[in-house]
């Protein structure tokens, strides 16, 4: 298992685009997150201190900075649709297997490295957010500091299923651009049939469908945490109240999506004639 | 003898099109085997099934005793393919340093492999930055980390200037004479004269001969002839049962054996008949006209 990473994270780290693109993805957020903790003054006319709005306290921090954090898994996408695309367009695909790679190590290499960049990305996240929020919120008991840590579980699950999703594009697709459009039109196609469903199927019917499409099995790990802090101000209104907790079956369906875009990957290749 | 590679029966279908038909040869220990056929005739499409890249669609083939999956034979079997497939942002070193990886072996080899192509001075340098003949070579220097039993090639030389075709057919010829196995595919006839033993050639997928290289054609060769008294040789010749076909190109006669004759047996003979020749050699074919004879004959 060790030897398959190495093997990925040697082409990766050697590649300068995908080196950029790593550093990007892991930098990035951080900035934002350490950006939006500081006090910024606009030029003496007021001072915006995103801290005095409540959004750095425990628990719902861990909400916040995942949700945002993960709306930066773009770049690193752009990272494995490539892996998997210049391997096809350099036929250094053909080579490897040849120099003795089974076509199962071919994709577990893949696999592993995404699992590990996941697991970088969910260890950096839960460290920065334990440090921001020890920092500004106003509950420090471990009990409430450590409530609703399972984001970071959902954030963890969200980016290998969404990574996996891109393995799998660019396994079937063999060019990273068009991997890349296909994701787009993925996402523009789910929308699409929700919205022919919620026309033709009860709204109910229509939702649960839709929960278990692969993009929105995604974006329902971690749903959008706007709403809650308005919620936090306005306590009384009960009309705004949803649910944003991670279920058990929420991860189930995209572990689900996960294994078989794996497996799939592993049978094109299997199939194919290189 | 040892077998390292047998094939049975093998056939491969690309939707209507077969390129590689009932095909059945052995691969033995120590020898260097040429596969030979024209562009399209399904020397790559084999290799590429015992390589594990192409999915056979019938028929069977193992490596060694049979024991061996495909997976861990290959560790023993160093290949190249077409064109050298190496990561361009890495240098040649970094590139080695992945093979191994692949192969599971140590990275002490490198320097050594490298050193045999030439390239140890070069090691440094990105693979981008390198001549067709470079990555040719260092493409060999990969194929040999593993100290494989046998040597797959596939054209090595192709697209290389007459400079770079003569540094590979040295370095190939420089492994064989440590006599590790080299199975080579080519459309070059020369290129497969002037190295391999044995040979098995191909025409649309269908095997047409395998065996030694200078056993190709039952030959007893034929002699280029020249004299001034050219119609009375001629004469001779169409009347002699020693003779099959005669061929005129200009002053120059080839006359085909039909039974054993030395040169000098037949130049007495001439001088006993008052002809003198001006030009005599005798001559087998070479694998290029053997090879022309052999598709022709199917052909028809």
């Amino acid at each position: 298992m060790l030897r398959l990473l190495q093997l990925e994270l040697q082409k990766l780290w050697l590649n300068k685009a995908s080196k950029v693109l790593i550093i990007i993805s892991f930098i990035l957020p951080f900035t934002v997150l350490i950006l939006s903790s500081i006090k910024i003054n606009f030029f003496g006319f007021f001072t915006l201190e995103l801290g005095e709005l409540g959004i750095f306290n425990f628990p719902i921090i861990w909400h916040i900075t995942t949700f945002f954090a993960a709306q930066f898994k773009f770049f690193f996408a752009i990272v494995v649709v490539s892996m998997v695309g210049n391997e096809y367009s350099n036929k250094t695909l053909k080579q490897n297997l040849i120099d003795g790679l089974s076509k199962k190590e071919f994709i577990l290499s893949k696999f592993y490295t995404i699992v590990f960049f996941s697991l970088c990305a969910t260890i950096l996240i839960g460290l920065a957010t334990l440090l921001i929020g020890l920092y500004y919120s106003s509950h420090t008991e471990i009990a409430i500091i450590f409530r609703e840590v399972n984001f970071l579980l959902a954030y963890f699950v969200k980016l290998v299923g969404f990574f996996s999703l891109c393995l799998f594009l660019g396994m079937l697709l063999k060019r990273s651009a068009f991997a890349l459009g296909f994701l787009f039109l993925l996402f523009v196609s789910e929308s699409i049939i929700y919205g022919i469903m919620r026309w033709k199927l009860a709204s109910e019917t229509a939702d649960s469908i839709h929960d278990f499409f692969p993009l929105q099995s995604m974006w329902n790990l971690i749903n959008q945490p706007i709403q809650r802090i308005v919620m936090t101000k306005f306590p009384d209104k009960a009309e705004m109240m949803y649910d944003f907790a991670v279920h058990w079956y929420e991860i189930a369906i995209v572990l689900g999506w996960t294994a078989l875009f794996i497996f799939l990957s592993y049978q094109l290749l299997k199939k194919r004639d290189l | 003898m040892e077998p390292i590679l047998t094939i049975n029966n093998l056939t491969k279908k690309f939707g209507y099109l077969t390129a590689v038909k009932n095909l059945t040869f052995t691969i033995n220990k120590g020898n260097v085997y040429g596969i030979l056929g024209p562009n399209g005739s399904g020397k790559s499409t084999t290799l590429g099934i015992v390589l594990n890249v192409v999915n056979k669609t019938q028929g069977d083939f193992h490596w060694f005793d049979g024991n061996t999956t495909t997976h861990d034979a290959l560790k023993h079997v160093g290949a190249i393919i077409e064109r050298p497939n190496f990561y361009a942002y890495m240098t040649a070193e970094q590139n080695l340093k992945l093979v191994c990886k692949i192969k599971g072996v140590n990275h002490s080899k490198i320097d050594e492999k490298l050193a045999i192509v030439g390239l140890l001075d070069r090691k440094n340098h990105k693979f981008r930055t390198y001549s067709l003949g470079m990555k040719q070579r260092l493409a060999i220097a990969s194929a040999l980390l593993n100290d494989p039993e046998i040597l797959i090639l596939d054209e090595p030389t192709n697209g290389l200037d007459p400079q770079g075709i003569h540094q590979i057919r040295q370095i190939i010829k420089d492994i064989a004479a440590t006599g590790t196995t080299i199975l080579l595919a080519s459309h070059l006839l020369d290129e497969v004269e002037k190295v391999c033993t044995h040979v098995v050639v191909l025409r649309k997928g269908e095997k047409l001969y395998a065996g030694r290289v200078d056993e190709m054609i039952n030959s007893h060769g034929f002699f280029e002839l020249k004299a001034d008294k050219q119609d009375e040789l001629l004469g001779l010749l169409e009347m002699s049962s020693n003779f099959g076909k005669v061929k005129i190109e200009g002053e120059l006669i080839t006359a085909f054996l039909e039974e054993p004759m030395s040169a000098s047996e037949f130049n007495k003979l001439m001088f006993e008949k008052g002809i003198i020749l001006s030009h005599l050699v005798k001559r087998k074919e070479s694998l290029e006209e053997q090879f022309l004879q052999l598709t022709d004959n199917q052909a028809n």
